[in-house]
């Protein structure tokens, strides 16, 4: 089977998942991510969408997250400030997933701008739940393409804030980062048939390395099956 | 509160210049009154809502907004709202001001709102970029000791609309399924208006419903697939065909224009 890097990316992010944790899951690769756990080794976790869906149980991957689907099969509904403000404020998530267009070395990220505020190269969508989330969930994971685009020494502009210590890591579809005792990110792992010179030259600072450095193990059959078969039924 | 027609009900309660809060957080987005507030030509309007999607898009690329507040202007799922980034990285059809929040943000400030409190409290942009940016943000220490926390501005929109499954005869209101911010949003406006997918004789309980007294409300329209691209709990499934289509039709400004026409301008 040939695995494209999105897969990997998505596999590596499922496998952070412990069954029976509370996951706040956004749109993209997030949703594919946590969906994935839940149909493989986690079958106990808690999918919660901003939406105001507790404990949804989706069939197919909702394309936004607000589909029928979540809420039909949801354990319970809240509105949008109660899920902010008791949920997700109150710290009540355990893993978080964020995305990022830019990340910068103490993983502070952003989804606003590219360029100047006021005269913005690229309007991005914005900041949406993610700052409340980095700032409230017990653990962090960001999932986002690995390139020097992204990766940059000093973001456009501040929309959500990283942190130090074991509950934050970056998940690539080249490997993984977390941060080291000073807070700054380091390359812990690397995914199968990755090299460290690639992440080097993907990454617009100088990446430190930790040693001994990990190799993830590849994706196995059955997570690309279901993969997959969650991705045809989106 | 009073039954009104769609365009009655526009031609009333929404004025040039207002600032205006069509809610809906995917779910029953109230499109068909959007449409309405676009053919009555209303203009200079201020637009509040925390996800700016398709109708957005559509008043902003027919120049009638001249400021947005929102909290996450995407197209979810599919990717960017086109007519939304040409107005703020080309001033196209017009310079767009952007005060920007975060979802949690946005949603204290609507219940501020509601609650007709000053302001409301989070946690999440301590250190950000946002709360530099946005004069509605402030840092503030509890009273209480310890904790600094954010305030946000409450919002009062002039008008809120929203859509909704049911009214009664007398004009109560009844949504259920995922209510996102609109009871929020319609407690904090000045005069409401809600599209409903039918009249009942009466509103039965279901779970997670959220009733709206016909004497918060100004107007109620009867509007069966008023919300449609998106949808309605119990009457319709979110259009995602239309929604990844939009991507393409809003793409460039004439192919825009050309849907605008055909679909809004001059349909009735």
């Amino acid at each position: 089977m040939t695995v494209t890097p999105e897969e990997v990316m998505t596999v590596m992010a499922a496998r952070e998942l412990s069954d029976g944790q509370v996951v706040l899951v956004g749109v993209g690769p997030p949703n594919a991510a946590a969906n994935l756990a839940r149909r493989l080794h986690a079958p106990g976790c808690v999918l919660v969408y901003e939406s105001g869906a507790i404990g949804a149980k989706p069939l197919h991957l909702p394309l936004s997250i607000g589909d029928d689907d979540l809420a039909a099969t949801a354990d319970e509904l809240v509105s949008v400030p109660e899920m902010f403000a008791y949920w997700i404020g109150a710290g009540r998530i355990d893993v978080g997933f964020l995305g990022a267009a830019q990340i910068d070395r103490r993983g502070n990220i952003n989804t606003t701008v590219i360029g100047d505020y006021e005269h913005p190269k690229v309007r991005l969508p914005g900041a949406g739940g993610a700052p409340e989330i980095a700032a409230a969930a017990k653990e962090v994971i960001v999932m986002l393409r690995h390139s020097s685009r992204a990766f940059v020494e000093r973001l456009d502009f501040v929309t959500s804030l990283g942190r130090g210590g074991d509950a934050f890591a970056v998940i690539t579809d080249l490997g993984v980062l977390r941060p080291g005792e000073d807070g700054e990110l380091e390359l812990t792992a690397v995914h199968p048939g990755v090299t460290v010179e690639q992440v080097l030259e993907a990454t617009g600072w100088p990446l430190r390395v930790r040693e001994p450095l990990a190799v993830t193990g590849p994706p196995t059959e059955r997570e690309l099956e279901e993969l997959r078969r969650l991705r045809a039924r989106t | 509160m009073t039954f009104l027609s769609l365009s009655d009900a526009v031609a009333e309660n929404v004025r040039d210049g207002d600032e205006l809060a069509l809610e809906g957080f995917t779910h029953l987005v109230p499109f068909a009154a959007a449409h309405e507030i676009i053919r009555q030509g209303r203009e200079e309007l201020a637009l509040v809502r925390m996800t700016p999607d398709v109708i957005y898009d559509q008043l902003i690329g027919m120049g009638r907004a001249r400021r947005l507040t929102f909290s996450y202007g995407g197209n979810p799922g599919v990717g960017s709202l086109h007519r939304f980034r040409d107005a703020v990285e080309h001033g196209w059809p017009r310079e767009l001001e952007v005060v920007e929040h975060s979802h949690a943000g946005l949603a204290a400030a609507y219940a501020a709102g509601a609650a007709r409190l000053p302001f409301g409290m989070l946690r999440g942009y301590e250190g950000t970029d946002l709360a530099a940016r946005n004069p509605s943000v402030a840092s503030l220490e509890s009273p209480f000791g310890g904790e600094r926390v954010s305030a946000v501005r409450a919002i009062n929109p002039d008008v809120a609309v929203i859509h909704a499954q049911h009214a009664d005869r007398r004009g109560n209101v009844m949504l259920w399924g995922l209510a996102g911010v609109q009871k929020e949003a319609v407690l904090a406006a000045k005069r409401a208006i809600v599209t409903v997918e039918e009249v009942v004789d009466e509103l039965e309980p279901r779970p997670h419903a959220v009733v709206l007294p016909h004497w918060v409300l100004a107007a109620v329209v009867v509007r069966p697939g008023g919300a449609w691209p998106s949808y309605a709990d119990g009457y319709s499934t979110r259009d995602n065909a239309f929604y990844a289509a939009w991507d393409e039709i809003s793409r460039d400004r004439t192919s825009f224009m050309g849907w605008m026409r055909e679909h809004v301008l001059e349909a009735a």
